[in-house]
């Protein structure tokens, strides 16, 4: 067999962040080769410079494909040798055809005029060969997510693919979608296309694959051929997931109290798909003092479990019911939530959390002005003392409480924001990925004030895809996946295998 | 990431400059309209300056800065209002049918009148905010409609005239009580015959207390070591803004005292001033404008207080319309024309964004009087109206593109 792709001691580097550290990856012409690896571990970073989303000279080693070194500058360049990548988050244009997204900057045109009947005809070969039975003409948002997928990959086949890359493909797919994606690879591969398919699903994985490449903190761990070697799933998380514990946490002892917060069978749909469930029957409560975490992939719901907590923030038909202290609240708008004693610190700090442009001051009092009014009139006196209170508490680093939040740091933005919530005073704070992008002195100053809030009696709900960070500072662990609750446990049992082995497991029980 | 090295390499200076940034953008407003104001005053030979034409300035550019502190607020909250113009023809026309037609009596027809433009910007406010429809198109349809309401009302007339303390709204004048007692004071003559005394105790009060507020803001930021400006320029600052005034008031106290309208147009600039800066309504506003999402997300109801923002501009459309009808003692179907056109270029002049969320009531007011000052300098020295359109025109990019130059560069 000889090698269809070779990526050699790639390294990129990020500020701050080194990630990925000289990785090595051999793909054979007309295999399926799978990469799996946890959040972070760099694969989706791989794939881009592969695709040359990041282009040739903005990370070292090299690439070659078919023979010849290659140095892609933009995905256009991949594309034309045949590289199509097909991202998690599909890519089609929803209110156009199938027929016109298919082919969306590809166009069959003479002088810049489409020729519809060469589209519509190839369109109709295109649809056949992916086994979609659906009129060209048909509009992308009126598909459900399998058969998406499906133009996503007649569109890949429309430009002549030869290397097909799969993030996570079936990641939101139902079974019978997913087998007949899995099959269609196969029938690919007899055809002579080569693939790349990322994922965690250990049954797929031993349906199709014939390689599988480990990585980890952004290097390669091992290359199983599964041609030679039976699929071991302790082998594969374990070298997923082997790093050393090498983050500190401080020193936590609970006292944990009654049950604060619970959520009854919540239920929740997609924003723009109606029907289409998001979060699928959840139960989850959290008791006074406690830090509970909520473990589990990009893409498992806990962000959108959160949001349509409070306040409805996320998704349409949101169905089940909220206590707080076991009486039953009502969270139906954002601000009945805050009223209930919600807090939610989003993920997404820069664009869900922060006015950037306004000063730490004016960002911190945002969600509680009354507080710092009376009858609508600010006392400028007042908000600048508690400004300053929270700036020296969580040690803000600032020139002054008039500093504009665009010009902080990561750690000290998310600060701000942490500051913001607590000065609304809720019951229970959920914090979601309350450390990513800041550094390592930063992110104990967070565990800090969260181990002091529990302290205080408030219920804290950590979200977080770094599994060694719930591991040291949870008290108990929810295991999320695809919009269900998958496994708990007390942290003192909880593992990263153990975590991980729920997560598959379910996978695997689902197919 | 570039922004934390800046914030880490120079934590302290950074914060000085960006007083400084912050302030110089003010000022550098200011100043050009100081510069425009000496250009037009050299080229009328004083004309510019005159008491009358003072008064002149006044009367013509007050329902432009009365609507642009509601367009400020509309801007701010990431929206526009295209209609303002046509609802102060709309509102003129009604009113003008009142009085005329119906013989009713003036004052409730003027609180009926801003009712009516509340009532406007209300149900504008309501596709804008929940019906979620972009205000741009929402106020290019309101602009149509009553610009043709307008038209159908007057049926092509002109009707007027008003009762006296109508017209009075626009033109009248404070009127002179301490004149008879001024010479008890000794020999005023220095002053003139006619100088009217009231007026200009309110002009030196109104500059003492904008003294005693700036004093007091600056102290109190001082206690609470937020970086202050310095404080050469807080006391040069204040002087020259308290000098204008009282020079002003002293021009316009030697000719027929301070207009009503003066009155009116100070009041709401103090009162919007207060808003956004030192209510929550206000410091609301820009949240929503700044980051839609973070302000939802914070709890803030910004459907209700985008809606807010539009009836308030209805009601200050509402009003312009009375002054523009009371100035020239007639509804006419153009009254109000392209009116929205110079409030919102006073907006974007006076340093707001138009992506929302930045925006000053002094900048905003200076920023219509730099409109003013060039329209009227330029009609006194004869210049065609067309040739005005241009320079504007050219005014406003070169305002917006400053600004913009030096936010990219920052």
């Amino acid at each position: 067999m000889t090698a269809i792709l070779e990526m050699r001691g790639i390294s990129k580097s990020f500020p701050g962040v080194k990630a990925l550290r000289n990785v090595n990856l051999a793909v054979e012409a007309g295999e399926i080769h799978a990469i799996c690896g946890e959040n972070g571990a760099g694969k989706s970073t791989l794939m881009k410079i592969l695709s040359g989303v990041y282009p040739h000279g903005s990370y070292e080693g090299e690439i070659v494909y078919q023979g010849a070194e290659r140095r892609f500058s933009s995905i256009s360049d991949s594309e034309h040798l045949g590289i199509i990548i097909i991202h998690q988050e599909l890519a089609l244009v929803p209110l156009l055809s199938i027929a016109e997204n298919i082919f969306l900057g590809n166009e069959p045109a003479k002088l810049g005029v489409i020729d519809w009947d060469v589209a519509f005809s190839r369109t109709r070969e295109l649809l056949a060969r992916v086994g979609l039975k659906e009129s060209p003409r048909a509009l992308i948002t009126n598909l459900g997510v399998g058969k998406q997928q499906l133009v996503e990959i007649a569109k890949a086949l429309a430009k002549k693919v030869q290397l097909l890359i799969l993030d996570e493909p079936t990641a939101s797919l139902n079974e019978t979608d997913s087998d007949a994606l899995l099959n269609l690879l196969l029938e690919f591969k007899s055809h002579g296309i080569t693939s790349i398919l990322i994922s965690h699903k250990l049954n797929e994985l031993a349906k199709v694959a014939d390689q599988i490449t480990v990585l980890r903190d952004g290097s390669t761990v091992e290359t199983i051929n599964c041609r030679t070697e039976k699929i071991d799933e302790g082998r594969i998380i374990k070298s997923m997931v082997g790093r050393e514990m090498y983050e500190r946490y401080p020193p936590r002892e609970p006292h944990v109290g009654e049950k604060l917060f619970e959520i009854r069978d919540w239920r929740v749909e997609h924003p723009l798909h109606a029907g289409r469930e998001v979060i699928k029957g959840i139960d989850l409560h959290v008791n006074a003092g406690e830090v509970v975490g909520i473990a589990g992939l990009m893409g498992s719901g806990r962000t959108e479990l959160a949001m349509s907590v409070f306040g409805r923030a996320y998704g349409r038909n949101v169905r089940g019911q909220a206590l707080m202290q076991g009486r039953e609240i009502d969270v139906s708008s954002i601000q009945k939530a805050v009223a209930s004693g919600l807090a939610y610190v989003t993920e997404d700090r820069k664009t869900l959390g922060l006015i950037l442009n306004d000063d730490i001051r004016s960002n911190v009092t945002l969600a509680n002005l009354p507080a710092i009014a009376w009858n609508g009139v600010l006392d400028d006196h007042r908000e600048a003392t508690v400004a300053n209170q929270y700036r020296s508490k969580l040690n803000i680093r600032s020139s002054s409480i008039l500093q504009r939040t665009l010009t902080l740091s990561g750690g000290n933005q998310q600060k701000v924001v942490l500051s913001k919530w607590l000065f609304a005073n809720p019951q229970v704070l959920i914090l979601d990925e309350p450390t990513r992008g800041i550094d390592v002195g930063a992110k104990y100053e967070i565990y800090t004030i969260i181990n002091d809030l529990a302290a205080s009696g408030k219920g804290v709900i950590v979200i977080s895809s770094e599994m060694p960070e719930l591991l040291g500072i949870c008290d108990r662990l929810y295991v999320m996946n695809e919009g269900r609750l998958v496994g708990e446990m007390p942290a003192h049992e909880a593992s990263q295998e153990k975590i991980m082995a729920s997560i598959m497991r379910y996978e695997g029980a689902a197919q | 990431m570039k922004h934390e090295t800046i914030a880490a390499a120079a934590p302290s200076r950074t914060a000085g400059v960006g007083v400084w940034r912050t302030n110089l953008r003010d000022y550098g407003l200011l100043a050009s309209l100081l510069v425009i104001m000496a250009f037009f005053e050299l080229l009328t030979s004083g004309v510019l300056l005159a008491p009358v034409n003072i008064t002149n300035l006044i009367l013509q550019n007050s329902y432009i800065v009365i609507m642009a502190l509601g367009m400020l607020l509309i801007i701010v909250g990431g929206n526009i209002d295209l209609s303002v113009g046509s609802i102060v023809g709309f509102v003129g026309a009604i009113a003008a049918t009142l009085m005329v037609d119906y013989k009713m009596p003036w004052v409730p027809v003027v609180g009926l009148s801003l009712l009516l433009g509340a009532l406007i910007g209300a149900a504008q406010g309501w596709f804008v905010a929940y019906a979620r429809i972009p205000s741009f198109i929402v106020t290019l349809g309101g602009m149509l409609i009553f610009r043709g309401l307008t038209g159908n009302i007057l049926l092509g007339q002109f009707v007027g005239p008003f009762p006296k303390e109508f017209q009075s709204i626009s033109s009248g004048f404070i009127p002179d009580f301490l004149s008879p007692y001024a010479s008890a004071f000794g020999d005023l003559a220095l002053f003139g015959q006619n100088f009217r005394w009231t007026s200009m105790l309110i002009g030196v009060s109104g500059a003492a207390l904008l003294l005693f507020t700036s004093a007091r803001r600056w102290r109190r930021e001082k206690e609470h070591t937020i970086e202050t400006e310095p404080f050469p320029l807080f006391v040069g600052k204040n002087a020259i803004f308290a000098i204008l005034i009282v020079g002003f008031s002293y021009l316009l106290s030697s000719y027929r005292g301070l207009p009503n309208v003066l009155i009116t147009m100070g009041a709401l600039i103090l009162l919007y001033m207060f808003v956004t800066t030192r209510m929550t309504i206000g410091r609301r506003i820009y949240a929503l404008g700044g980051n839609r999402l973070a302000a939802q997300l914070s709890g803030i109801r910004t459907e209700r207080l985008i809606w807010a923002t539009f009836v308030n501009m209805g009601l200050l459309a509402g009003l312009a319309g009375l002054i523009v009808a009371a100035r020239l003692n007639s509804a006419t179907p153009s009254a109000g024309n392209s009116f929205e056109l110079d409030v919102i270029a006073a907006c974007f002049i006076g340093g707001a964004s138009a992506s929302g969320g930045v925006g000053k009531v002094m900048g905003v007011v200076i920023g219509a009087f730099v409109m003013g000052v060039m329209n009227n300098g330029m009609s006194i020295l004869g210049i065609g109206i067309y040739w005005q359109y241009v320079v504007k025109g050219l005014v406003l990019l070169a305002a917006v593109y400053v600004d913009i130059s030096q936010k990219n560069q920052g």
